[in-house]
């Protein structure tokens, strides 16, 4: 941490920043058209190979898209490759499928009503072709299946299939369990027919004609009845046979293949609930490392848990927090330090959270705070009482990472959504607009920063443009925010949502 | 389209049904798969059905599940073993499916056919068959071939064997742990078919391998082999390549390999012969029975009893009985609850001294435990206690927790109990049961819940079995007679049931001079409810008592039941009545 200098005069230098580019959207508003509550996207996820994109929504929807472009130039990208061309095609992705995963439902028990709303979605791995994901509302998670399924058309029937339907009641298999069949040749009628060697030849087997093939999602599985509060994120381990769930006070642990029971792994539930004073608010499985996972508070804290330790793991094995700054605590200090997500990065080294202000990068090898804070928002800190008022100060944003480790991304108000370096030296910090025009709220970041200011320290708080908020006159719009995107695994292509449209950008 | 006669019809319809939209008739269909094949034929079984069978794969999961079931007795239906091949075909394309359990119903399927194929078909058919799938681009592929390598390996030429142990290998080093995970499931299997020299070498590292793996779950298969690796290998070899990776498990870092191996290390220990189970493996489990994880020690106190039997009694006196001393006060009470399910087999290992000595107050401890699971599993294994330390220390001490136990506010806790008192009555005896239990056998007649009254009247008949009707005449049924005049219904319900029941025990001439007045005179009663199990209970009661009875007593009862003014107590009345009559007529 020590290095800013050498750093920025290492011969690789900081990664340039990018120039994002519109390349697709999916359901967009027309001028003046409403927003139907139901159309709200609430999750988006990319699967493992980034070839898939999946996003739920608030009417208990699962959309699917899949990419276009590198099925059929596969040819082409291997000669690319050869000739050592940069390939410039970025991910596009098209329509795929979309299925109903969840339903209103109303729990008697409790006189409470469950919404359908969609809070998370987890692809799952692939077998045969056949794409698996995990889908989960406030209470009941679902193992789906999308695959293409021949139609079946057939033809050379027995008997006619007007006939068939006609003395189907006489003779559906139903009632032919014990069947006395008396064969013309004199075979014996019992309990079972009876056939003369060699066959009847005048039966024929059903042909199916048709190689047309559809989209069917199936819902495997369905992991009920295991949470008393509301869950807020699901996450798979690699050991592609388990899962957790977590709600506000526990976090369970799954089989993928037995849904009638889950273990508590996590209890932060207090003998007398007048003692509650924190919850958990995101959790996650460690991308490599089998027996690892953390979940985030909202008291801004985050725990590492060992499941080799023990059973139950009320107590974690790592504590990362940042130590507060003294003299700054006012009314809002606990709110706004909430962890609204947290994201490891692919390597499994560094985690990503969000929290109503900012993001914050954490080595998992120093719990002392973090390595890097990005200030998401910081004009909006004197109207804290106002975003107080109208509950938008309770927003959960998400968080995204580069496949490569070296950008972070999240969302804001008025359909912005940010994205930073965090590579060391780095100082991009870009803002862009979910829109066809996402660079047109770009705000002129001043040209260069200051080498003295990059050199202090990684952790210097970069990004607060005070200066250009209200520069254009523009008020900030609290219904419009950017809660949700995600960052394609393995290409710099971001996939956001604002209301009910999905934008993707490349770069 | 085509005509069909008349006699086939049934057929027809089955083999068109193989493709009906419905999946139940579906399933039907495939069901009946083997009179569908009768009905082709050998030939064109094998020539069309089976065909058929393998493109039928997208089918729903529960059909796949059927198919890959009936596939692995079709033999017979293709023409015997000669042409079993045939059946091989459809069985791998089941192998790949992304559901488990169908996958594991065609690779269970294959096993049984591959095993009565011929030598030359094993190599020319079912061999390649485990290489293609071992080499499949899914992982469900290589999960189901790992299950195969045991058929295939025996009747394989010796380069084809060192081809398929080295597949073998790579299996293990998969990069799906759920293709890592079959492999360490399957090894001891495969193991069992592999020569000794190889057994020692390849397969050997290949467990290697699975024990240092990353995932948990892989570490965790692998040592739920080990002991039936161990007994493939000579007792020395086991204590030279097994024993130190059992040893090194039982100090794993994550519990659940711990639990497994306290779960395991029994069965090793049979393996490996006398002298490492002192010096390594009885250090791990006392290890083991100390572990910091509550999981692991549940699963090492459950074999608490097992263990000590391989050993001398000094060393079970030396080693485990401190441990079992420290579990019986452990903070869990789950382990305290596995301890006493077990703990009462050590007494013939350690002798009659050190169980008065030492076990008697781990014992007694026990009995007193305030978590009642802890009580109620010293108490089942009663029989095993009363033969060591008698009669009479035992009573002291027992007594008080029965009492306790029957009182306890959790419904299902009196319920245990009281399935245990039959029991109890057999080893205490009448005399020692009349002054203690009796009192309680009739509290509980008329406890709030309904399945502790209804499991009071079992226990009822089932003293009355054990001590005979005599007893029964002296201790049950003036007290149990005394409820009809009870102000609560539902006791006066408990009554009849209890009458009921004992009616069949206790003979005719009991049944007619005590029972049944009371039956009639409850007969009167002002609930409807009574009044229509008061018929419910004479119908019970017609094939105990004599024909003449019937007609005298009962038959006039349940007439006037039947002109009752409530339904229900007409309709059993009259039903009392039928069979009245079904049993003159039949007589």
């Amino acid at each position: 941490m020590n290095g800013g200098d050498e750093v920025v005069t290492a011969p690789a230098g900081p990664p340039q920043p990018l120039d994002w580019k519109f390349s697709q959207v999916f359901g967009e508003r027309t001028a003046g058209e409403e927003v139907q509550e139901v159309d709200i996207i609430s999750a988006i996820e990319f699967d493992k190979t980034g070839d898939h994109l999946a996003t739920g929504d608030r009417g208990g929807r699962v959309v699917l898209f899949e990419r276009t472009d590198t099925k059929d130039h596969d040819a082409l990208r291997r000669d690319l490759e050869r000739t050592d061309h940069p390939i410039n095609r970025h991910p596009e992705f098209r329509y795929k499928t979309e299925f109903q995963s969840h339903e209103p439902e109303f729990d008697y028990l409790k006189s409470l009503e469950i919404e359908e709303k969609i809070n998370k979605i987890r692809w799952c791995q692939t077998a045969n072709r056949a794409l698996f994901l995990l889908s989960t509302n406030d209470k009941t998670i679902k193992f789906w299946k999308v695959q293409e399924k021949k139609v079946k058309k057939i033809s050379e029937m027995n008997l006619d299939p007007p006939k068939a339907v006609g003395n189907g009641c006489v003779a559906s298999s139903s009632n032919s369990n014990s069947p006395t069949l008396c064969l013309a040749n004199g075979g014996s009628s019992g309990n079972d027919f009876s056939f003369p060697p060699g066959g009847l030849p005048s039966l024929r087997l059903p042909v199916v004609t048709s190689q047309e093939t559809n989209l069917v999602a199936r819902c495997r599985r369905v992991y009920a009845h295991a949470h008393d509060y509301h869950i807020n994120s699901i996450s798979n381990n690699s050991d592609g046979e388990t899962f957790i769930s977590a709600d506000d006070l526990r976090i369970n642990l799954w089989n993928l293949e037995i849904s009638n029971q889950s273990f508590n792994i996590v209890d932060v539930k207090p003998a007398n609930m007048e003692d509650l004073t924190e919850v958990i608010t995101s959790a996650e499985f460690h991308p490599t490392h089998c027996n690892m996972l953390v979940y985030s508070s909202s008291k801004g804290s985050i725990r590492l848990i060992d499941l080799r330790q023990s059973a139950l793991c009320d107590s974690h094995a790592k504590l990362f927090e940042e130590p507060e700054a003294p003299g700054s605590r006012s009314f809002f200090t606990e709110i706004i330090a909430s962890i609204s997500d947290i994201k490891f990065a692919k390597d499994g080294r560094y985690m990503l959270s969000r929290d109503y202000m900012t993001l914050k990068l954490w080595d998992i090898n120093m719990d002392s705070g973090p390595v890097s804070t990005f200030q998401v928002h910081e004009y909006l800190r004197p109207k804290l009482c106002d975003l107080y008022e109208n509950d938008s100060i309770f927003d959960k944003f998400e968080c995204c990472l580069s496949g490569d480790g070296l950008r972070v991304a999240t969302g804001s108000y008025s359909n912005l959504f940010r994205i930073f370096g965090c590579a060391p030296g780095s100082t991009e910090a870009t803002t862009l607009e979910a829109s066809k025009n996402p660079m047109r709220r770009q705000v002129q970041t001043p040209s260069r920063p200051s080498r003295s200011l990059s050199s202090i320290t990684r952790v210097v708080r970069r990004g607060a443009e005070t200066s250009g908020v209200d520069a254009n006159g523009n008020s900030f719009d609290f219904t419009t925010k950017l809660l949700h995107l995600a960052w394609h695994p393995t290409e710099n292509s971001i996939a956001c949502a604002a209301a009910n449209s999905l934008y993707m950008y490349y770069a | 389209m085509s005509t069909v006669e008349a006699p086939l019809y049934p057929i027809a319809v089955l083999i068109d049904e193989l493709k009906n939209d419905d999946i139940q008739l579906r399933l039907d269909s495939i069901r009946r798969l083997s009179t569908i094949a009768r009905a082709l034929g050998e030939e064109r079984t094998r020539s069309e059905l089976i065909p058929f069978l393998s493109e039928n794969n997208d089918d729903d999961d529960e059909v796949l599940l059927a198919m890959a079931e009936e596939l692995g007795v079709f033999i017979p239906y293709v023409g015997g073993v000669e042409h079993a091949h045939v059946l091989l075909t459809p069985l791998e394309t089941l192998c790949t499916v992304e559901e488990t359990c169908v996958r594991d119903k065609a690779v269970e399927s294959l096993c049984k056919i591959g095993s009565q194929m011929r030598e030359n078909d094993l190599i020319e058919w079912f061999t390649p068959l485990v290489k293609r799938l071992a080499a499949g681009e899914w992982f469900t592929a290589r999960v189901s071939a790992c299950g195969l390598f045991h058929i295939a390996y025996p009747s394989a030429p010796e380069t084809l064997k060192t081809e398929l142990r080295s597949i073998y290998g790579q299996l293990c080093q998969d990069d799906m742990p759920m293709v890592r995970r079959s492999a360490a499931s399957n090894l001891w299997k495969f193991a069992g078919t592999v020569e000794s020299a190889h057994l020692k070498a390849d397969i050997m590292q290949m467990f290697e391998d699975l024990t240092q793996d990353d995932q948990d779950t892989v570490r965790l298969l692998a040592v739920e082999g080990c002991a039936a690796l161990g007994k493939l290998l000579e007792p020395q070899d086991c204590a030279a390549r097994i024993l130190p990776v059992i040893v090194t498990f039982s100090q794993d870092k994550s519990w659940r390999v711990r639990y497994m191996v306290a779960n395991q290390l029994y069965e090793l220990c049979e393996a490996v012969g006398p002298e490492p189970i002192r010096t390594d493996l009885l250090p791990a489990y006392v290890r083991l029975l100390r572990d910091n994880e509550a999981e692991v020690r549940i699963a090492a106190a459950g074999k608490v009893t097992k263990f000590c039997q391989i050993l001398s009694p000094e060393l079970a006196i030396q080693h485990i009985l401190p441990c079992v001393k420290e579990l019986s006060l452990d903070s869990s009470q789950h382990v305290r609850a596995a301890l006493a399910s077990v703990v009462m087999g050590m007494a013939p290992v350690l002798g009659k001294d050190a169980t008065i000595e030492q076990l008697l107050p781990i014992f007694l401890s026990l009995l007193k435990d305030e978590f009642p699971d802890v009580r109620l599993n010293i108490i089942s294994k009663l029989d095993q206690v009363n033969q060591v330390i008698g009669i009479d220390l035992l009573s002291q001490s027992l007594l008080p927790a029965i009492v306790e136990l029957a009182e306890d506010r959790h419904w299902r806790v009196r319920l245990a109990i009281i399935e245990y008192i039959p029991l109890l009555a057999n080893q205490l005896g009448v005399g020692f049961f009349d002054d203690k239990l009796g009192g309680l056998c009739m509290q509980w007649l008329q406890d709030k819940v309904y399945s502790i009254r209804d499991a009071a009247a079992n226990n009822l008949k089932r003293l009355a079995e054990e001590f005979g009707p005599d007893w029964a005449m002296q201790h049950i049924i003036p007290q149990v007679l005394e409820i009809a005049n009870d102000s609560h219904y539902l006791h006066r319900m408990t009554l009849l049931r209890a009458i009921s029941l004992l009616g069949p025990v206790l003979g005719s001439e009991i049944t007619r001079s005590k029972l049944l007045p009371v039956v009639v005179n409850a007969s009167k009663d002002r609930v409807p409810n009574i009044k229509f199990n008061v018929a419910k209970v004479l119908q019970s009661l017609i094939s105990v008592v004599d024909q003449s009875v019937v007609e005298k007593t009962i038959r006039p009862c349940l007439v006037e039941l039947s002109e009752d003014p409530d339904v229900d107590v007409r309709y059993f009345a009259v039903q009392g009545l039928q069979s009245i009559d079904q049993v003159t007529m039949s007589s």
